[in-house]
C-alpha cells in the first residue's frame, strides 16, 4: 500500500490530450504531432523512463504473441477451428497444433462448438491473422468450472503486484483460478465458493479504478466465506 | 432555407426569437458512458437536440467485399426517430439520413487509427431523439464521445457545430426556426489539435466574408463544445472513483 501512494500522479486523459511537450518519446497508445507527444485513448498518463504512453481504461482486447488466452469454439472446419478468443479477428485453430492426433474431417470428435480451451498466441502478423496453439503445458480443453468475461484492461488488477490479489483470492476461496490474458478467467471449485470467487472477480472489475482493492476485497470474502485460521493464505506460492 | 415567414429572426437589438445574440451557441449537455450493452456510448443535447450515439467494435466486418485489408473501416448509422419531429418521420433510411451517415463516417475515419485494425469495422448509430436544426453536428459531436469511450484508438475528439445566415445576420448554431427560414446553414466539424475541417457543408448562399465570419465563429464553438466532450469522458471516471472513495 505504501507504494501505491508514491505513485499518486494518476492523471486521466481522452484522445487528442497533449502528454509531453518536452520530447519524450511516444509509447503506447500515444502520437506525436507538431513535436508535442498525444494520448489516442482515453485511460491514465503513464512515464517509463524516456517515453510517455497511455494505460487504457476501456478498449478492445488485441492478441500479441506468447499471451495465454481462453477461447470458445465457434466454427469448425475440416482441419481446423474457429475460436473466438474476444478480439475483432476470428483465431483458427489448426488440427496441428492441438495435442491429439486428428484425422482429416474428424475436428469435431475433440471439440465442438461452444467448448472452451485454453490456448496461446503463437503470432499476430501484420495484417492481424492470428495463428494460436494448444501444444504447451497447461493448455488444453476445459471441463466443469465457469467462465467469467471481464474487460482485457482490468486483467492486471485482477492479478495484482506480483501476483498477490490472485493468490489471495485462490486461498481464500480454495478455487482453481487461470486467467486468460483476453479477460476471460476460469474459476473452478465448489459452488458457494466458485460463487464468491466469481463475485469477487465482478467486483475488481467493477472497481478497477480505486485504490485498497486487495484489503476490500479480502474483507468482501472474509464476510462470505468464514477463514479458519487468519494465517491461511500466506505460505502457498501462485503460478 | 425554402420557406419564407413574417416572423422577426433577428430583432433591431440583434437579439434572435431565442433571445441568444448571433455568436451565442445553445447550451450543450455531454454526457459519456450511458449505454451498458454498447461498448462506447454518448448522450449529446445541443438546445432542444437530443441525441443518443453508440460504438461497437473494432469487430468482425460483416459484408465482407466492404472490408479493406489496410484498415478498419466506419461505418456509421444515422436514425431520426419517427418522434423526433412535429410531423412524423416516416420512419426508416431516406435520402437525407443515407446523406448524413455518409459525411459522418468520412468525418470519424479521419480521426480513428483505422490503420491499426485492417479488416475490421467500427460500427456507430446514432439515434435522434429530438431534432431542432443541427442534428447531424450533434450526432457527430455523440458519435466521437462515443468512440473515445469504447476506448478506440484516435487523433483526437471531434465537435461540430453550425453557423449560418438568417435575416441577413450571419449567426452561430442555427435554431429550427433560422434553419426554416434563413438564408444559409453550415454545418463544419474540425479536429481542435491542428483546427482541420473534416466535414464542412453549405445550404443556401453567403458572400466570401460572411462565410468567412461564420466559419470563424463555429471553429470558436466547436472549441467550446470540445472541452464538454472531454470533460465528460473524464467524468465518467472521477465521478466513479468518488464514489468509491467514500
Amino acid at each position: 500500500m505504501e507504494k501505491r501512494n508514491a505513485r499518486q500522479t494518476r492523471e486521466l486523459v481522452v484522445p487528442g490530450d497533449i502528454l509531453d511537450g518536452t520530447g519524450m518519446r511516444p509509447g503506447e497508445n500515444a502520437y506525436v504531432l507538431d513535436g508535442k507527444v498525444r494520448a489516442s485513448v482515453m485511460g491514465v498518463r503513464n512515464v517509463f523512463q524516456n517515453t510517455v504512453g497511455v494505460i487504457p481504461l476501456r478498449g478492445g482486447y488485441m492478441p500479441t504473441s506468447g499471451d495465454t488466452v481462453f477461447g470458445v469454439i465457434v466454427d469448425i472446419g475440416p482441419s481446423n477451428w474457429l475460436v473466438d478468443i474476444g478480439a475483432p479477428y476470428p483465431a483458427p485453430l489448426h488440427v496441428s497444433e492441438v495435442p491429439w492426433k486428428v484425422e482429416f474431417g474428424d475436428t469435431s470428435k475433440y471439440l465442438t462448438i461452444g467448448n472452451v480451451v485454453l490456448i496461446k498466441v503463437l503470432s499476430v502478423d501484420e495484417s492481424k491473422k492470428i495463428s494460436v496453439t494448444m501444444k504447451d503445458s497447461g493448455l488444453r480443453k476445459i471441463e466443469g468450472g465457469r467462465l467469467v468475461k471481464i474487460s482485457h484492461t482490468k486483467v492486471s488488477r485482477v492479478i495484482g503486484k506480483s501476483g498477490s490479489m490472485i493468490s489471495m483470492l485462490k486461498n481464500m476461496t480454495d478455487c482453481r483460478i487461470t486467467v486468460g490474458q483476453n479477460g476471460m478467467i476460469w474459476v473452478d471449485g465448489e459452488d458457494e465458493n466458485a460463487d464468491v470467487a466469481v463475485e469477487a472477480i465482478e467486483m475488481i472489475e467493477e472497481q478497477a479504478q480505486s485504490g485498497n482493492l486487495t484489503d476490500r476485497i479480502k474483507e468482501f470474502i472474509e464476510k462470505k466465506i468464514p477463514q479458519d485460521e487468519e494465517d491461511e493464505y500466506d505460505d502457498e506460492g501462485d503460478e | 432555407m425554402s420557406g419564407h415567414t413574417d416572423m422577426v429572426l433577428v430583432d433591431e437589438n440583434g437579439l434572435r426569437i431565442d433571445g441568444r445574440t448571433a455568436e451565442q451557441h445553445r447550451p450543450f449537455k455531454v454526457e459519456a458512458g450511458v449505454l451498458n450493452n454498447a461498448d462506447g456510448s454518448a448522450y449529446v443535447e445541443i438546445g432542444k437536440n437530443k441525441v443518443l450515439a453508440a460504438v461497437y467494435g473494432p469487430r468482425e466486418c460483416h459484408p465482407r467485399h466492404l472490408q479493406n485489408p489496410t484498415k478498419a473501416i466506419v461505418q456509421c448509422k444515422y436514425n431520426m426517430q419517427s418522434f423526433s419531429v412535429s410531423d412524423r418521420k416516416r420512419p426508416g433510411p431516406d435520402r437525407r439520413s443515407i446523406e448524413i451517415s455518409k459525411i459522418i463516417s468520412e468525418a470519424l475515419e479521419k480521426v480513428v487509427l483505422t490503420e491499426l485494425y485492417p479488416r475490421a469495422s467500427i460500427d456507430v448509430y446514432i439515434e435522434i431523439l429530438q431534432a431542432n436544426a443541427g442534428t447531424r453536428c450533434a450526432g457527430l459531436t455523440a458519435a466521437s464521445v462515443a468512440l473515445a469511450d469504447a476506448g478506440i484508438p484516435m487523433r483526437d475528439i471531434v465537435p461540430a457545430l453550425a453557423a449560418g445566415k438568417a435575416d441577413g445576420h450571419v449567426l452561430l448554431d442555427l435554431n429550427k426556426e433560422e434553419d426554416n427560414y434563413g438564408q444559409a446553414d453550415v454545418p463544419i466539424a474540425i479536429i481542435p489539435s491542428t483546427d482541420e475541417i473534416v466535414l464542412l457543408q453549405m445550404d443556401g448562399n453567403m458572400t466570401r466574408e460572411e462565410f468567412d465570419h461564420g466559419i470563424e465563429m463555429a471553429v470558436a464553438g466547436c472549441h467550446e463544445l470540445y472541452e464538454l466532450q472531454k470533460d465528460a469522458l473524464k467524468r465518467r471516471y472521477s465521478k466513479r472513483a468518488e464514489e468509491e472513495s467514500e
